[in-house]
């Protein structure tokens, strides 16, 4: 049998062939093109158009990009540089204004030998900030706060900072960079310190007053520890109202006498002086830190059994959500002192702040309520199961989860509200976007400039408003808990 | 028996102490001590806005909306003059506001469905190039889209007499029928050779016939069309064919209008250079297309991630399913895929839509006569109520977001899953 076989077949292979290396059309850059490119007529037809709409762009833009210029101290003499470089009728953009203007556009009309204030607190935000936003991870603490040192140390000191305020900042930050090493939690004491610090250090004015002011809950905890264990309720209404009552008889003139001791103040800012960048993330900051935990205590109003104060919660979210921003705006520039007691009238940052607050917190709770109901009944009855009672199973099981869930919409819902910073140019503050602009355009040197200050306010707004969200995506993806 | 013996605990007697302690009471007296505070708020708020009107010798009445108001508005939608009240003033205002809301809802609708299938499009560049529209536009402040396209319009466009001459340096765009100048946009007109007169409504309110003669037509079409659809659906259900029905719909829906068209003698009247400015055609002020433009783009942006999120959120199974089933890819399309993706896009579109609408109160910046211009801006500032204007102006947008919002659940209802 086999030798008839070995007969009939003259050669029989022992060895695999290679594989056969596709066809030229079904591998690499070839295949990529007409799959993604031009894989059937309409994809061919979108494909030129999307290069149409590139080339477009590319053609009308790109010279006067190229031509930009960066060093003038006009717009007339930024085009006669451009006139003479690039030629007679060339067009170029003249970013020189940025340059220029920079101070203006960082900082408004903020005393310029004070300009190391903000950089600090800025600065000092980022390391406040470290245990809440960066709490996971050693490296990105790392790089965080190195970058923010570097910047910041390097930026107080070219500002002409007074040497104990460098130290004070350099030993901050040594101190975060120890407990970014150690543990985390070290820096939480500061992270509530710090919105009051950065009042002060913005406004300035006498320490004694932030002091003060947070002696308020400080005596009220002392109140609830003496009362705390006998009776529980009692002892959180006294401790309310111990702080409460504080603020507002003592704190002041207390502040007033203590000042008058031990004088403890640096140069106050009016309000009036804050613009540009300084005050929108300053009222952005600010709206963030209070719009989350008041859109939770709403977002959990409403879900309440309680037939009262679900419908003042309900009435409050949809007011403010049915009126625009700017009609809340034109309140606190207009009617807020209708409704206070005659005589008083208080900071327009803080007014424009509380407004721009309760309209985030009123979307914010709407993203919580959402995130709350999506949570499955079982966890709701697992904690009843368990035995905690109603703040215990929010604090423990319920909110940990909601808020996971709601993050991509309390995000958007920031970046929603540091757009809308720049709506406080029409209660008169100086926005980036309008009022500043203006401000630089009003001056003969720039009369005219439209499109630079437009774009460089649009892409640092980009950049931020970016930043955050993909914050929340990495956010996201650290705190998934299922396995998919 | 067993039952029998098991005995109720009777009720304690009622303490004092149980309105805190007792779980049955204490929400109540927790409700009770909330009702006192915020009845307490109100009325501090109300006491000092009294003594603080009492202190400017002002008082609380809406009297003025009903004096001469004294300014004009240089875009009306109803007839208005400055012998008129503020009260009329404050309804062109609201008019306005409407029209560019409305304008700005159904272009912003269609740019971001587009925006959103391109998205997902297969084409590598195409796809790139939507997300890329979609983060800029996401990531930056409407007021500066508002501002961006306002300066451009009055910053490059030319004045009227450019184009004027022989040789002119701008012509009209579209067939000659839109001009755009840098300070108004001269739109074409409707005209009619024969004009069946108006409806007189009342205060100076005046509707063509020919307008309602259209509505009339069009609601009746799309009346038709269900009974075609329902007669349709009644013979599929008794003998299994459907009828077709395309060539019925189609003509109920368009021939009627085609009619009205040819009956009334309707035409475009394109606007054309008289002197210094265009006339004949409507002069849209530059204000409203630019407020219009850019809310399309800024809305359209997070419309086009509703859409494609709503997409994503159908399973692939459920088209794999409908194939399998025999169905074609457009059958697919409108029987499986669109009304599942509907439930998940019509809620957070209705908040773009409410969003639209309120952001549309950034006329402000480009000198747009709104609700906000009128009641809110000339009409406060010349009449110096600031308190009735802005709870007026507040309570007409906060009517304007709830009727919008109740509008759109009815629709929302009816695309809903419906359980059982």
């Amino acid at each position: 049998m086999s030798d008839t076989h070995a007969q009939t077949v003259p050669f029989v292979r022992d060895t695999m062939l290679p594989a056969a290396s596709p066809p030229d059309r079904q591998s690499g850059a070839i295949r990529w093109l007409r799959e993604n490119l031009f894989s059937g007529p309409v994809n061919t037809v979108l494909t030129i158009l999307g290069a149409l709409i590139i080339w477009f762009l590319v053609a009308t833009f790109w010279d006067w990009f190229a031509h930009s210029v960066w060093n003038a101290s006009s717009l007339s003499e930024c085009r006669e540089i451009i006139a003479a470089t690039w030629g007679e009728g060339a067009r170029g953009a003249c970013f020189a204004v940025i340059r220029e203007r920079w101070n203006q556009y960082v900082f408004g009309f903020y005393p310029p030998e004070l300009y190391w204030r903000p950089t600090m607190t800025f600065g000092l935000l980022m390391v406040a900030l470290a245990p809440v936003l960066f709490g996971a991870s050693l490296t990105i603490r790392r790089v965080v706060l190195g970058i923010t040192a570097i910047v910041t140390l390097a930026a107080m000191m070219w500002l002409g900072v007074p040497a104990g305020w460098l130290a004070f900042t350099a030993v901050v930050l040594a101190f975060g960079f120890l407990a970014s090493e150690r543990n985390i939690a070290w820096l939480l004491p500061f992270s509530i310190v710090y919105p009051l610090l950065g009042v002060w250090f913005l406004w300035g004015g006498t320490l004694w007053g932030p002091i003060f002011v947070l002696a308020g809950p400080v005596l009220g905890w002392l109140a609830w520890r003496l009362l705390g264990s006998r009776a529980p309720m009692l002892g959180v209404v006294v401790a309310a109202l111990v702080t409460i009552l504080f603020w507002l008889f003592l704190a002041g003139d207390a502040a007033t006498d203590a000042q008058g001791l031990v004088p403890l103040a640096i140069e106050p800012v009016r309000s009036d002086r804050f613009g540009g960048f300084l005050l929108s993330l300053t009222i952005g900051v600010a709206g963030i830190a209070l719009s989350l935990p008041l859109g939770i205590v709403l977002a959990l109003a409403r879900r309440s059994d309680m037939f009262l104060i679900k419908s003042l919660a309900v009435m409050f979210i949809e007011f403010i959500r049915g009126v625009p921003l700017i009609a809340l705006l034109f309140v606190a520039s207009l009617l807020l002192n209708y409704f206070l007691p005659p005589g008083t009238s208080f900071d327009i940052i803080l007014r424009v702040i509380i407004m721009v607050t309760i309209f985030a917190a009123a979307y914010m709770a709407e993203v919580i309520r959402g995130g709350l109901a999506a949570l499955p009944k079982g966890q709701y009855e697992a904690a009843d199961a368990l035995g905690l009672d109603y703040w215990k199973a929010q604090r423990l099981i319920v909110l940990p989860q909601a808020l996971k869930i709601s993050i991509p919409g309390i995000v958007s819902t920031f970046i929603g509200m540091f757009k809308d910073t720049t709506l406080v140019t029409f209660v008169g503050l100086y926005d980036p976007l309008k009022s500043m602009s203006d401000a630089v355009r009003a001056n003969i040197a720039w009369k005219g400039i439209y499109w630079e200050p437009f774009i460089f306010v649009g892409a640092i707004f980009f950049l931020i408003c970016f930043g955050m969200s993909r914050y929340s995506m990495y956010l996201e993806r650290r705190l998934q808990r299922d396995h998919r | 028996m067993m039952m029998t013996d098991v005995s109720v605990p009777a009720n304690p007697p009622f303490r004092l102490s149980m309105l805190i302690h007792d779980r049955r009471y204490r929400s109540l007296t927790f409700q009770v001590i909330v009702f006192i505070l915020v009845m307490a708020l109100f009325w501090w708020l109300i006491n000092n806005t009294l003594q603080n009107l009492a202190l400017l010798g002002k008082s609380f009445d809406f009297g003025f909306l009903f004096q001469r108001a004294g300014y004009d508005i240089p875009q009306t939608p109803i007839p208005y003059t400055a012998d008129d009240t503020h009260l009329r003033a404050a309804v062109v205002g609201l008019l306005n506001t409407l029209i560019v809301a409305v304008l700005g809802c159904i272009s912003a609708t269609v740019l971001g469905v587009i925006v959103g299938v391109a998205r997902l499009s297969k084409n590598w560049l195409f796809a790139r190039l939507m997300t890329v529209f979609v983060e800029i536009f996401r990531n930056m402040p409407l007021l500066l889209w508002i501002l961006i396209i306002y300066a451009i319009f009055t910053e490059i466009l030319p004045p009227p007499n450019a184009y004027r001459g022989e040789d002119p340096a701008w012509s009209m765009i579209l067939f000659d029928n839109v001009a755009l100048t840098n300070r108004y946009t001269s739109i074409p007109t409707l005209g009619m050779t024969n004009d069946p007169g108006s409806l007189d409504l009342g205060a100076r309110i005046t509707f063509n016939w020919a307008t309602i003669a259209f509505i009339v037509v069009l609601v009746g079409g799309w009346f038709a069309r269900r009974a075609i659809r329902n007669h349709a659906q009644s013979v599929q259900d008794r003998t299994g064919e459907r009828p077709t029905t395309w060539w019925k719909t189609l003509a109920v829906m368009v021939l009627p209008s085609l009619f009205l068209i040819w009956y009334f003698g309707l035409h475009l009247e394109p606007p054309s250079l008289q002197g210094f400015n265009f006339s004949g055609g409507l002069n849209v002020s530059n204000g409203l297309v630019a407020l219009w433009l850019a809310l399309t783009l800024y809305t359209a942006a997070f419309i086009a991630e509703i859409v494609r999120a709503g997409i994503l959120a159908v399973s692939r199974g459920q088209s794999e399913a409908a194939f399998a089933l025999g169905l074609r890819p457009n059958r697919t399309m409108s029987l499986v895929i669109l009304p599942q993706a509907l439930r998940v896009i019509i809620p957070p579109l209705i908040s773009q839509y409410l969003n639209l609408t309120k952001n549309s109160s950034l006329a402000i910046a480009v000198g747009y006569m709104d609700l906000r211009g009128t009641l809110g801006g000339t009409t406060l500032n010349q009449t110096g109520r600031e308190l009735e204007a802005i709870v007026l102006m507040m309570l007409t947008y906060l009517a304007l977001s709830l009727i919008i919002s109740a509008g759109m659940n009815v629709f929302n209802a009816s695309v809903k899953l419906k359980e059982r």
